[in-house]
C-alpha cells in the first residue's frame, strides 16, 4: 500500500500548490482562510476560481488514469490508452458539434451527454476493428485509423462553424484546458465520472483473470464479452464527461499506469487505485505548470499533457520493441 | 470424485466438425489421457469440456449439465490448462499461481488462509517455491509450463482438464508430471490430459480416449486401447511392445507404409 499512500500525498500537495498558485500568490494561510470562506479578494479567488479548478483536475486527472489502466488490463496491452483510439477525440468533436450547431451552452446538460455519446461511439468501434486479440500492431493502427477520423470530423465542425468567433472558442477549446471552470462543472461532469469509475473498477477480477489470456480467464468464470461492454460503458462515461468539461487532455492515461507499474507490480487489478492518484498528480501538476510558463495568454494543460506525453509514449513503444526483440 | 460423462458430443470450428459425436463415461477419480493425431480434435474437446467451446449433445459432472453451470460454478469444479502458457504481465509466480483462487477469492487478489495453503501447496508439488518472486515473464518454457499447471491445480477443481501438460517439460520433468498426474487421480481427483508421448500414456494412464478424425476410436484401458492395431490405423505407426511395471508398453518404431 505504500505507493498509493505516496500519490495520495502527492495528490494533497499538488492540490494546495494549486490553489496557490497563479498570477497572484496566496500563501497557504490565506488559502486556508479563503477554503474557510469570507468575501475577501484571496477568498474569492481560492473558493470561486481555484477550488473548482483543482477539483476538476483531481477528477478529471483520476478518471483518465483509471481508464488507461482498465484499457490496459481489458486488452493485455500495456500501449492501449483511450486517446490512442480517439476517445477523446471523438468526445471533442461531439462537444464541438454541440457547441458549434446544436446551441447549447459550455454549461449545458448536453455537453457531457455529447462528450459521452461520442467516447461510446469510438471505444465500440475499437473493439469491431480491433476485435478480442488486440496486438499491437492492430491498436495502434485502428487508434490511428479512429483519431484521423475523429480529428477530421472536428476540423469539419471548425470548417461549417456559423462564425469566426466560435470557431475560434471552439478551437481553444480544443485544446484542453481548466482555465475558468466553476462548481457547476463539477456538478455536471463529477456523476458521471465517478459512475464510469465503478463501472471500471468494477471489472477488475476479469484484468486479473485476463492476465493468462482469453482461454484461461474464461475458464476461470470471467465473462470477458461483457467485460468488454461494461468497460466500453465505463470509458464512455468517464472520459466523454471529463472531455466536455476540458475539451481534449492527452496522454495522462497511457502514463499513468507506467507511472505506477514499477512500484505497484504488475497486477492489472491493484494498479488501478495508484494509476488513478497518479493520473490526478499528473494533470494537477501540469495545470500548475499550465498556469506558471510565462506566455502572454495561459498555456492551454492539454498543450502540456501532450508536450509531456508524446516523447514519453515514443520511448515506451521503443522499449517494447526491444522487449520484443529480445523475446 | 467426479464423474465425467459424454453424451454425444460434437462442436464446429470455422464451420468444420472437429469433434464428432463423442460418448462416453469417465468414472470419478482416475487419469485418462486423451491421444490422437494432430488434428484429431482434441484440444476441441478439451475446450468442450472446460465449456469454452459451444458444442452439440451434452456434458455432466456428476449428472449436472456442464452447460448450465454458471460462469463460477464451472470454473470452482474444472481446471482448466490450455496449450500455450501466456502472460500478459509480469507478475511474480506466486501471484500468477494465485489467480487459479479468482473463482474463490475476492477481485483484488488477497487470499484467504486457504487460498494461500492452497497456492504454496500447488506450488510445492511443482517444485516452484523457490520461484516465487520472480516474474513469470523472465522464466523458461518450462518453468513457465509448471506455473500454469500449479496456477490449474491451486483452483482445487475436483476435475482438471490439462491441454498438454507436458509439451514443453523435459524428460524428467515430464515424469515428475506424470507422476503428479497419477497422485492427483489417486487422491480422487478426475485428471483428464491430453498427450502426444503414446509410452508415457500406456505406462501411467487409468484410461485412454484415442481420438481419430473427431470420434472416439477407443475408450478404456492401455493395453486395450493402444494395440498393434489401433496405433497402425490411426496413427499410421509400427510399434514395438516393451513390458514396463507389468503393463504392455508401446515404443513407437516407425511410421507404417501403406
Amino acid at each position: 500500500m505504500r505507493p498509493t499512500a505516496t500519490l495520495a500525498l502527492a495528490c494533497i500537495v499538488l492540490a494546495g500548490l494549486s490553489l496557490m498558485a497563479g498570477p497572484v500568490w496566496l500563501p497557504p494561510v490565506a488559502v486556508l482562510k479563503g477554503l474557510a470562506g469570507g468575501d475577501s479578494t484571496a477568498g474569492i479567488i481560492v473558493h470561486d476560481i481555484r477550488l473548482p479548478r483543482t477539483i476538476l483536475a483531481l477528477m478529471i486527472g483520476a478518471t483518465l488514469g483509471l481508464a488507461g489502466a482498465a484499457l490496459q488490463g481489458l486488452v493485455r496491452n500495456p500501449l492501449a490508452e483511450p486517446t490512442l483510439f480517439g476517445a477523446p477525440a471523438a468526445a471533442a468533436f461531439a462537444s464541438a458539434a454541440m457547441l458549434a450547431f446544436g446551441g447549447a451552452s459550455v454549461l449545458s446538460l448536453w455537453m457531457p451527454a455529447a462528450g459521452m455519446a461520442g467516447a461510446f461511439v469510438s471505444v465500440a468501434a475499437l473493439f469491431l476493428v480491433a476485435g478480442n486479440r488486440a496486438g499491437v500492431t492492430v491498436l495502434l493502427l485502428a487508434g490511428l485509423a479512429l483519431n484521423s477520423l475523429f480529428g477530421a470530423a472536428t476540423a469539419l465542425v471548425l470548417n461549417l462553424a456559423p462564425n469566426p468567433f466560435a470557431a475560434l472558442e471552439i478551437a481553444f477549446w480544443l485544446l484542453g484546458s481548466l482555465e475558468d471552470r466553476s462548481f457547476v462543472h463539477v456538478a455536471l461532469a463529477g456523476p458521471f465520472m465517478a459512475a464510469g469509475a465503478a463501472l471500471l473498477v468494477s471489472q477488475a477480477r476479469t484484468y486479473r483473470a485476463l492476465t493468462l489470456g482469453e482461454e484461461v480467464a474464461a475458464s476461470l468464470g470471467a465473462n470477458v464479452a461483457r467485460a468488454r461492454l461494461v468497460v466500453a460503458v465505463g470509458l464512455a462515461l468517464g472520459v466523454g464527461a471529463a472531455v466536455s468539461v476540458t475539451g481534449a487532455i492527452g496522454f495522462v492515461g497511457l502514463v499513468a499506469p507506467h507511472l505506477v507499474r514499477r512500484a505497484a507490480g504488475s497486477d492489472p487489478a491493484r494498479i488501478l487505485l495508484p494509476a488513478a492518484l497518479a493520473g490526478a498528480a499528473l494533470l494537477t501538476a501540469a495545470d500548475i505548470a499550465a498556469r506558471l510558463i510565462p506566455a502572454t495568454t495561459e498555456i492551454k494543460t492539454g498543450v502540456v499533457t501532450a508536450l509531456v506525453g508524446v516523447p514519453f509514449f515514443l520511448w515506451r513503444i521503443l522499449r517494447q520493441r526491444r522487449a520484443e526483440e529480445e523475446a | 470424485m467426479t464423474r465425467l460423462v459424454l453424451d454425444r458430443v460434437s462442436a464446429d470450428l470455422g464451420g468444420r466438425r472437429v469433434v464428432d459425436g463423442v460418448s462416453l463415461d469417465m468414472p470419478a477419480g482416475g487419469l485418462t489421457v486423451v491421444v490422437g493425431p494432430n488434428g484429431a480434435g482434441k484440444t476441441s474437446l478439451m475446450r468442450a469440456v472446460a465449456g469454452l467451446l459451444r458444442h452439440d449433445g451434452r456434458i455432466s459432472l456428476d449428472g449436472s449439465d456442464v452447460g448450465g453451470m454458471s460462469a463460477g460454478e464451472r470454473a470452482r469444479r474444472i481446471a482448466y490448462l490450455p496449450q500455450r502458457a501466456e502472460f500478459a504481465w509480469a507478475l511474480p509466480v506466486r501471484d500468477a499461481v494465485g489467480l487459479g483462487r479468482l473463482p474463490h477469492g475476492d477481485p483484488f487478489g488477497r487470499l484467504s488462509t486457504a487460498d494461500r495453503e492452497a497456492v504454496d501447496a500447488a506450488m510445492e508439488r511443482l517444485d516452484l517455491t523457490g520461484f516465487a518472486n520472480r516474474p513469470v515473464t523472465e522464466l523458461s518454457g518450462g518453468e513457465r509450463a509448471r506455473v500454469m499447471l500449479a496456477r490449474a491445480l491451486a483452483t482445487g477443481a475436483p476435475l482438471l482438464v490439462l491441454d498438454e501438460p507436458t509439451a514443453a517439460l523435459d524428460v524428467a520433468h515430464q515424469f515428475e508430471v506424470m507422476d503428479l498426474m497419477r497422485a492427483l487421480a489417486a487422491e480422487g481427483r478426475s485428471v483428464v490430459a491430453v498427450l502426444h508421448d503414446l509410452t508415457m500414456a500406456a505406462r501411467f494412464a487409468d484410461r485412454i480416449l484415442v481420438l481419430d478424425r473427431g470420434r472416439a476410436a477407443a475408450f478404456g484401458p492401455p493395453d486395450e486401447t493402444l494395440t498393434e492395431a489401433r496405433l497402425a490405423e490411426t496413427f499410421g505407426l509400427a510399434c514395438a511392445f516393451i513390458d514396463m511395471d507389468g503393463r504392455r508398453v508401446p515404443v513407437p518404431a516407425g511410421r507404417m507404409r501403406r
